[in-house]
């Protein structure tokens, strides 16, 4: 009977839909949701968040399940949604990634394999160093690093990905050196400046929060055109508003983000495109993403559209260009 | 004794009806994931996350911990049962649980694995409680040349192992290595072995090979040895079951070993693949009998499970101090953390005492459980292995064909995985030791990243394996590993010289 209920209740509710036509399309059957990270990854806290919200305020009528296809750092959800051409039922989360990764390694898709729906926020990059580090600032710490060119090092997550971008670009603006050294994810980058290993790394706030609150790193500036939004104190009485800008403090350098992107294969109705934008919109305006984004230190920052491809397009110039320079680009 | 109130505070939050009650569905889930082949500990945390985002965080952890301690005792059954590792961490069971369930002692084997599980599980714990701050600062001081270190350290312990011949050890260990880099390098960030094939794109699932390697190669060599278990004949009687837990204390100095390996393990963080197998290399070297490894000796069992679940238990502790999580199920966990809106890191022990605490207490509280469940369920287990071959043998093709399919949702991965069942009879036929292989795919990536790490760390320099008290002692157990049953084999082979000349003179 309540099985009865639920499929009156979407008929119905399909027959108004035919009625409105922004959403001519619906889902009709389950939903996946293609993670380009493995589990416990950035990525995946995103796409399992927006599910949760999804699941809560029942802002899809059929179920969701979340896939991770993280191989070939996110390249293998990526192909699965270049495979999944046409099927508007295969929806995949990633970041920058998607534009990117085809740059630096011999891949089977392209960008024009994906249609783009949305990004819903930008993560932030800071410089982090060790917390008992000598250095009160940015500028203190480039300099340093410039007295001695080559014996500092850099944690990142990964090779040729955002971190390592960052660095380039760094060692670009200011004529520093690092020693830029890999691992496998921003939490072993946060442990290992947490241990001394390393002088410094480039994480998310959320990489590093754990840390910061103990005291065992500590935060230089920002790169964010603004301030992050004000927050609780984390450790000695600040919080992530009271940490300048990396341009505040002195680095010639324009901001460096990572939007958190939505994507559908390519050859979809354009009325999926848009059933998923506006369902990801609405996600956008809950309380519970916004509680996310604040927990994070993420910039909420929702985009569709023309906006969106234009975000694009200027993101992966600036990005290309640090590739060419590094001479990362396979093809 | 900071701790100990705290910890009685932990019961006090976990000793509740309900969550009692938690445990025991998880602990059952858990068993069901840990049985099948594929669906591994990761995918059942990780279907089951969705259900706990509505909870508050300490009945949520502990409904996935407790199917995490399922999943493990679960990985064990079909290890001894079948000779299909379900985790990674259970591979070593298989080299003497198998035989002994063939042996029609099924029961004892189950029952051993199991209650030393238990205790190691209990040891991990126990230290957890008592060395929460310590070992969350030591482990702070373990960076790329250390981790290297503890997995040569595994690496030297099972090539110095014997049995097979060295060469066909390195061989196979080879092969690992080379299954393992298939992939993206994080290192350089290049695609590697390949071919430009996609499938391979997110390498070779360590999970695949077993079910391949283990399960379908025993299934061929079953088939060609006349289609029959000879666990057929087999009684199987509730009371076997009190019988082995009598015999368990026979076995101390093997659980405290294992103990100590496994705990070593999990907070230096080598993780409980690696305890176990250095666990059974270090009980087939100091038995008196090592020839009987690997024919159906019960410490062969006891050793690997011990060390296993001990690591497993002690590995949770790096996760919530340091938000470094051990293993794939500590990832997915740790995502959970994050929703639930814990952050883990050093702060957490500070900030939420009464989750902390309360996991912690859970694990006391969830282990036991989980023994007595899996206890319970032993003669039903033992008792599959009566049913006939020609019924049961398909069913095993299936279960592997459908958890080589779960792993990554892939069809490519059944073709790869009935190609590794050949390699594995092959390997069989031709006497290869198969265990070095897998042992290269689990870690070989991981070793392979903390060297060259440790070579950007030095710029090109070895000497960084010398640079500190704590890198330099590992190294130096690990070459000793390596080097000492040479140093014997030589001395056994002069003195054999020796005595040849003088019979000759």
């Amino acid at each position: 009977m309540k099985h009865f209920c639920i499929a009156a209740g979407a008929a119905l509710a399909s027959v108004i839909a035919a009625v409105v036509p922004a959403a001519a399309w619906q889902p009709t059957k389950s939903v996946e949701f293609v993670v380009t990270s493995g589990p416990g990854g950035g990525t995946d806290n995103f796409a399992r968040i927006v599910q949760s919200i999804i699941a809560k305020h029942k802002l899809i009528e059929q179920p969701v399940v979340v896939l991770n296809k993280g191989g070939g750092s996110g390249a293998e959800g990526y192909i699965y949604g270049k495979g999944a051409k046409g099927d508007a039922h295969k929806v995949v989360f990633g970041t920058n990634n998607a534009y990117l990764l085809p740059y630096v390694a011999k891949l089977g898709y392209k960008l024009s394999d994906l249609t783009p729906v949305s990004a819903l926020a930008l993560d932030e990059f800071l410089i982090w160093v060790k917390g008992d580090a000598p250095f009160s600032d940015a500028k203190a710490y480039i300099e340093a690093a410039k007295a001695k060119p080559g014996s500092f090092k850099m944690a990142g997550s990964q090779s040729k990905d955002t971190d390592q971008t960052l660095t380039a670009m760094i060692q670009e603006a200011t004529g520093a050196k690092w020693i830029y050294v890999p691992f496998q994810g921003g939490g072993a980058a946060a442990t290992q400046l947490a241990g001394g290993h390393v002088d410094s790394n480039t994480n998310n706030p959320n990489e590093n929060i754990g840390q910061w609150k103990a005291g065992q790193v500590k935060p230089l500036c920002v790169f964010s055109p603004v301030r992050l939004a004000k927050s609780d104190p984390i450790h000695d009485g600040k919080g992530w508003g009271d940490i300048p800008t990396c341009k505040e403090a002195g680095l010639p350098l324009e901001a460096f983000q990572m939007p958190r992107t939505v994507w559908l294969p390519a050859e979809v109705p354009a009325d999926a495109v848009a059933y998923y934008a506006d369902v990801m919109e609405k996600v956008s305006k809950t309380p519970e993403w916004a509680e996310f984004i604040a927990r994070t230190a993420q910039t909420a920052r929702f985009m569709k559209g023309k906006e969106l491809t234009e975000f694009v397009a200027k993101d992966e110039a600036a990005n290309a260009k640090v590739f060419k320079n590094e001479g990362w680009v396979v093809n | 004794m900071e701790n100990f109130a705290s910890l009685l505070h932990g019961f006090e939050v976990a000793l509740t009806a309900h969550h009692i009650a938690l445990m025991f569905a998880g602990v059952l889930l858990g068993i069901l994931v840990g049985v099948l082949p594929g669906l591994g500990a990761p995918n059942g945390v990780s279907l089951m996350l969705p259900l706990t985002f509505a909870m508050d965080p300490v009945s949520a952890i502990i409904l996935l911990t407790s199917l995490y301690w399922g999943a493990l005792f679960g990985g064990s059954t079909t290890s001894i049962l079948f000779n299909i590792p379900g985790e990674p961490s259970s591979v070593a069971t298989t080299f003497d649980g198998h035989p002994m369930a063939k042996q029609g002692r099924a029961t004892e084997a189950l029952s051993f694995a199991f209650l030393s599980a238990g205790i190691g599980a209990m040891a991990g714990v126990i230290l957890i409680t008592l060395l929460s701050g310590w070992v969350a600062r030591f482990a702070l001081k373990f960076s790329s040349p250390e981790y290297f270190a503890v997995y040569f350290m595994t690496f030297a312990s099972f090539v110095g192992l014997g049995g097979a011949s060295p060469l066909k050890t390195i061989v196979s260990m080879a092969m690992g290595f080379a299954f393992a880099s298939i992939g993206m390098d994080s290192v350089s960030g290049n695609v590697r072995l390949t071919y430009e094939f996609d499938v391979l794109l997110a390498g070779v699932s360590f999970l695949i090979a077993v079910i391949g390697l283990f399960g379908l190669g025993e299934l061929l060599q079953t088939m060609e040895e006349g289609l029959r278990f000879d666990g057929v004949k087999a009684k199987v009687r509730p009371r076997d079951v009190l019988a082995t837990a009598l015999k368990l204390p026979r076995y101390w100095l093997a659980l405290l070993r294992s103990s100590i390996i496994g705990i070593w393990m999990g907070i230096t963080p080598g993780g409980p693949t690696a305890a176990s197998f250095m666990s059974y290399a270090m009980a087939k070297r100091s038995s008196r009998n090592p020839e009987k490894f690997g024919k159906g000796e019960p410490e062969g069992v006891i050793s690997p499970e011990t060390a296993d679940h001990a690591a497993g238990s002690a590995a949770m502790l790096p996760m919530l101090a340091l938000g470094i999580p051990g293993s794939a199920t500590a990832a997915v966990m740790m995502g959970g953390l994050m929703i639930w809106g814990l952050n883990p890191g050093p702060m957490l022990f500070v900030e939420r005492p009464d989750f902390v605490w309360g996991l912690i207490a859970s694990m006391y509280l969830g282990n036991v459980v989980a023994v007595i469940v899996v206890l319970a369920t032993v003669p039903l287990f033992a008792s599959i292995l009566r049913i006939p071959f020609s019924i049961i043998g398909p069913v095993i093709v299936v279960v592997c064909f459908i958890g080589a399919y779960t792993v990554g949702n892939k069809q490519f991965d059944i073709w790869l995985a009935l190609a590794f069942g050949i390699v594995g009879y092959l390997f069989k036929k031709l006497d290869y030791p198969i265990a070095p292989l897998v042992l290269a795919m689990v870690i070989g990536d991981k070793a392979e990243d903390a060297f060259r790490q440790s070579m950007i760390f030095s710029q090109g320099s070895l000497s960084i394996f010398w640079s500190n008290p704590l890198v330099a002692s590992l190294m130096a157990i690990g070459l000793a590993l390596l080097l000492f049953p040479l140093i014997g084999s030589t001395r056994r082979g002069i003195r054999k010289l020796v005595t040849a000349r003088a019979a000759k003179a």
